[in-house]
């Protein structure tokens, strides 16, 4: 049994604690915006935010978040209004859509301790979420307009 | 459950509402618009609704658009609303039933129809049925409106859901005629030159957002993996780590083409926490366990002996040395592409002879979203439903109802988004992989393929050797144009290879097939990818050789095509293709061709002598794809190839050892990251009013041969070994 903080609520879930976040977010609890890539840490498309950090869920066991406080897209913000969320639908970013919650967390990190980043500073933030379609130019805009926008 | 995110309502709106429903009705001529009238008449004639107008003036339009990133989904309805005058905001989208007798568009192949989203084909195929189909909707409301007011039909006019009476400013609103409506017993024909012209569109040709794009920022969007059913059970497989494929493209339906398992730690894993059962499959084992976690870990657990397989002790590096036997051996067995004019003649006669020859590995989709399926069996076993992100419903329907026994009509398919398709989610193989889990354990089951799975179980883009040879006469042109190519997989070897673009009088160009059971598959691009590359660095190798501008070598001395001589000359305009570049910088060029459509390419690169690492730094690509229905999203199209391009030509190699894939995971298979990406993509559609043709895959096939032939201007050399490492580049370097 983990009892964590899941975008704003409290939530309690019967898993193994060496299950991974991944799971315990898409299955034990329904979250499905998180998503599976790789299940090894090389890809980003389950990335989270644990106490406001950028991490792995898939790398990430249920004992560990225990009491911690844990958000997924879909409690980033309210109605989707966060200022990376606007600007992926101006900048119309995602394709497949699959790796853009993982990436529009990992962005959320990066706007969080840095505002204003260069496009350089973005690069070497985002290097480690794999996007197939091969939206970065467009993820790389969206975060700049966000930063503008925000 | 719902499984409808907030921009594609539920099939169930079109049931029992009021308003006019405009049918698409199987006849002997095909699928067409029928009226419900019209459709009561068609004794036993398979009807469903297809465009419905409600009183509120909301218009539910189906959309086979598979939806993959690529933007189908909203152009096809899109298509449908610009004919029919629909005000696009009160246009909502519902997925079409998986029934390609119905929704299919006809197959350029064959006498029948099909819903495979694949070949870049959904624009370029539905186009003239869709606009066909809108515009008799139009004409329907149109006749409606003269009839209540008393006027002529053709005194009439529309605007965005309004049929306006000019003579006197009155206007019904779509929703109002639908209140009183009705559908004459034949529908109105449209003549092909009552179309709208190109300048009187409203919605084809202008900046639309995609219906799929909000939820895909929020986390609502559908796909497959994230559907859960009451009473679902998880599964994780592991199949033969050597496949059994015969020649072409796997298919399952072939027991042969299956390597069993013999003996496993049956009582070991049906001991874990949480399994539930262990399934032998025709190819493998499913762990059928109470969440995916555990069925993961007993199927980590499984201890495997395998029955033969037929790509058994195989080795993909020794097989390309024996590629270049074949090619040497005369007795090879040979399938003929293209045989024009003279070619013994040209090459006889020719003032010069070029010669040339390429390599390249095989290439594995890397979709982001593994495979993966749901599916539910009815009580009594006569029903099934499954959940799929597929290229391909009407396959997938089929594979599933093959899989259980079952007509395909006794199997409803939900279509969910895919999470990257590039040509790997056509087959249905995975989907009625989990239908026969789902009929051992009975319950409904979410089959998840693990990456390793994915990778390991992939269907690649076929390996090949490629020896080319041309002939010039004494004014330097190109007379004689001989390519063989060597490999595996059939015709996806050889899409590609032929050159209608070009004018040589004298042309031989030969398949030498071979078969080595591993698993092969349509792939962006497939065999345009290596043989476009070799194709091209042979132009390149010619001009430089006589000296000319690779352009006008084109132009001059190969016979380019009108439009192909276009595409040439914008993007030499795009990429100021004669100025001077940044020392340690250089350009390459190359034609690109696929679906129909036909582009020029231009890379600017940079390279790092000592690792070998190639950059690419800017990119330019122009290309004819007709007439641009969504042009924001083609472009963004066209630059996802380009990069999914520059991705397997640098990076990406599939190896085979002992007959297993050595690649595991994202450590091994190498895609492209950000850090790597060019800081400049330029995409331009030339402005042509000719009927659309394919864009998904055009960004990709110039790749191979625009980087090799800069690498030439940085270096030298030529590159002749797909992907380009930078092991092989400093092997180049070295030489």
């Amino acid at each position: 049994m983990v009892s964590f903080t899941l975008n704003s609520k409290r939530v309690t879930v019967e898993a193994d604690p060496s299950t991974p976040l991944l799971w315990v977010v898409r299955d034990h609890v329904g979250l499905t915006g998180t998503k599976y890539g790789c299940g090894a840490g090389l890809c980003g498309a389950c990335t989270v935010h644990l106490d406001g950090v950028a991490v792995r869920a898939c790398q990430t066991q249920a004992s560990s978040v225990e009491g911690r406080t844990v958000v997924t897209i879909e409690g980033l913000a309210e109605n989707a209004s966060h200022p990376l969320q606007k600007a992926w639908i101006a900048e119309q970013v995602p394709q497949c859509g699959y790796c853009q919650s993982g990436q529009i967390m990992k962005a959320a990190e990066l706007l969080k301790s840095n505002p204003r980043p260069s496009r350089a500073q973005i690069v070497e933030h985002m290097d480690g979420n794999i996007c197939r379609c091969g939206t970065y130019n467009r993820i790389i805009a969206a975060i700049q307009r966000a930063s503008r926008e925000a | 459950m719902t499984m409808i995110d907030t921009n594609i309502s539920r099939r169930s709106v079109l049931a029992g509402l009021s308003g006019m429903t405009f049918c698409l009705a199987l006849g002997t001529d095909g699928a067409r618009l029928v009226s419900d009238a019209e459709a009561n008449t068609l004794a036993n004639a398979h009807i469903t609704p297809w465009v419905r107008i409600a009183p509120d003036g909301t218009i539910t339009i189906y959309t086979a658009g598979a939806e993959m990133g690529q933007g189908s989904m909203t152009s096809l309805p899109l298509i449908v609303s610009e004919e029919m005058d629909a005000d696009w905001s009160k246009v909502v989208l519902e997925w079409a039933p998986a029934d390609e007798k119905v929704y299919g568009y006809k197959n350029p192949f064959a006498d029948n129809r099909l819903m495979w989203i694949v070949g870049s084909r959904a624009v370029q195929l539905y186009y003239p049925d869709l606009r066909m189909a809108g515009a008799q909707v139009r004409k329907v409301l149109l006749m409606n409106a003269a009839q209540k007011w008393g006027v002529d039909a053709g005194s009439l006019k529309t605007e965005p859901s309004v049929v306006i009476n000019p003579a006197n400013g009155t206007r019904l609103s779509y929703g109002e005629i639908a209140t009183f409506g009705t559908i004459p017993a034949t529908l109105p024909a449209v003549d092909p030159k009552e179309l709208k012209a190109r300048k009187d569109f409203r919605l084809i040709g202008k900046p639309m957002p995609r219906r799929d794009v909000p939820a895909k920022v929020n986390g609502t969007a559908q796909y497959a993996i994230d559907v859960k059913l009451p009473g679902m059970v998880y599964a994780s497989t592991l199949h033969s780590p050597v496949h059994s494929a015969g020649p072409g493209i796997w298919d399952p339906g072939k027991q042969e083409q299956h390597a069993e398992p013999e003996k496993w730690n049956d009582a070991e894993v049906k001991a874990l926490k949480g399994v539930i059962d262990v399934v032998k499959l025709s190819n493998g084992l499913a762990v059928v366990a109470d969440h995916f976690e555990t069925a993961k870990a007993g199927r980590d657990a499984l201890k495997v002996t395998w029955k033969k397989a037929k790509a058994d002790g195989y080795n993909s590096d020794r097989a390309l040395d024996d590629y270049v036997r074949i090619h040497a051996d005369p007795n090879a067995q040979t399938q003929t592409l293209e045989a024009k004019g003279d070619v013994k003649a040209a090459f006889a006669g020719a003032a010069k002879t070029y010669h040339a020859e390429f390599r390249s590995d095989y290439g594995y989709h890397a979709q982001m979203e593994p495979l993966n399926a749901v599916v539910r069996i009815s009580e009594d076993g006569r029903s099934a439903e499954v959940w799929e992100g597929s290229q391909a419903p009407d396959e997938s329907r089929k594979a599933v109802a093959k899989a259980l026994g079952l007509a395909n009509e006794q199997v409803t398919f939900n279509q969910c988004y895919l999470g990257g398709g590039f040509g790997r989610r056509s087959l249905g193989d995975y989907a009625a992989e989990c239908a026969t889990i789902a009929k051992a354990v009975k319950r409904p089951v979410k089959l998840i393929w693990t990456r390793e799975e994915d990778i390991a179980q992939g269907m690649f883009r076929p390996q090949s050797f490629q020896c080319l040879e041309a002939a010039t006469d004494a004014s330097g042109k190109v007379t004689g144009w001989k390519h063989c190519v060597v490999g595996d997989g059939e015709f996806l070897l050889i899409t590609g290879i032929k050159i209608p673009y070009y004018g040589v009088p004298n042309q031989h160009i030969e398949r030498r097939g071979v078969s080595h059971g591993v698993k092969l598959k349509h792939w962006r691009a497939v065999g345009h990818v290596f043989n476009t590359f070799a194709i091209e660095s042979l132009v390149d190798q010619m001009a430089v050789d006589q000296g000319i501008d690779p352009i006008a070598f084109r132009i001059e001395r190969m016979g380019l095509v009108p439009k192909g001589r276009k595409v040439f000359e914008k993007v030499a305009e795009m990429s100021d293709w004669n100025a001077k570049r940044p020392d340690g910088r250089a350009l390459g060029i190359s034609i690109t061709e696929r679906s129909g459509s036909l582009g020029a390419g231009v890379v600017e690169i940079s390279l790092d002598r000592a690792s070998g690492k190639i950059r690419v730094h800017k990119v330019w690509v122009a290309v004819d794809g007709g007439v641009i229905v969504q042009p924001e999203s083609a472009r963004h199209n066209v630059e996802s190839a380009i990069i999914y391009g520059l991705s397997s030509v640098l990076h990406e190699r599939v190896s085979i050892k002992d007959g297993a894939v050595e690649q595991s995971n994202f450590h091994d298979y190498n895609l492209m990251r950000m850090s790597d990406v060019p800081e400049e993509l330029h995409v331009q559609f030339v402005d042509v009013d000719t009927r659309p043709t394919g864009l998904g895959e055009i960004g990709n096939p110039f790749i191979g041969a625009a980087i090799s032939n800069a690498f030439f201007r940085l270096t030298g050399k030529r590159l002749p070994h797909l992907p380009f490492t930078p092991e092989r580049v400093k092997e180049v370097l070295k030489a």
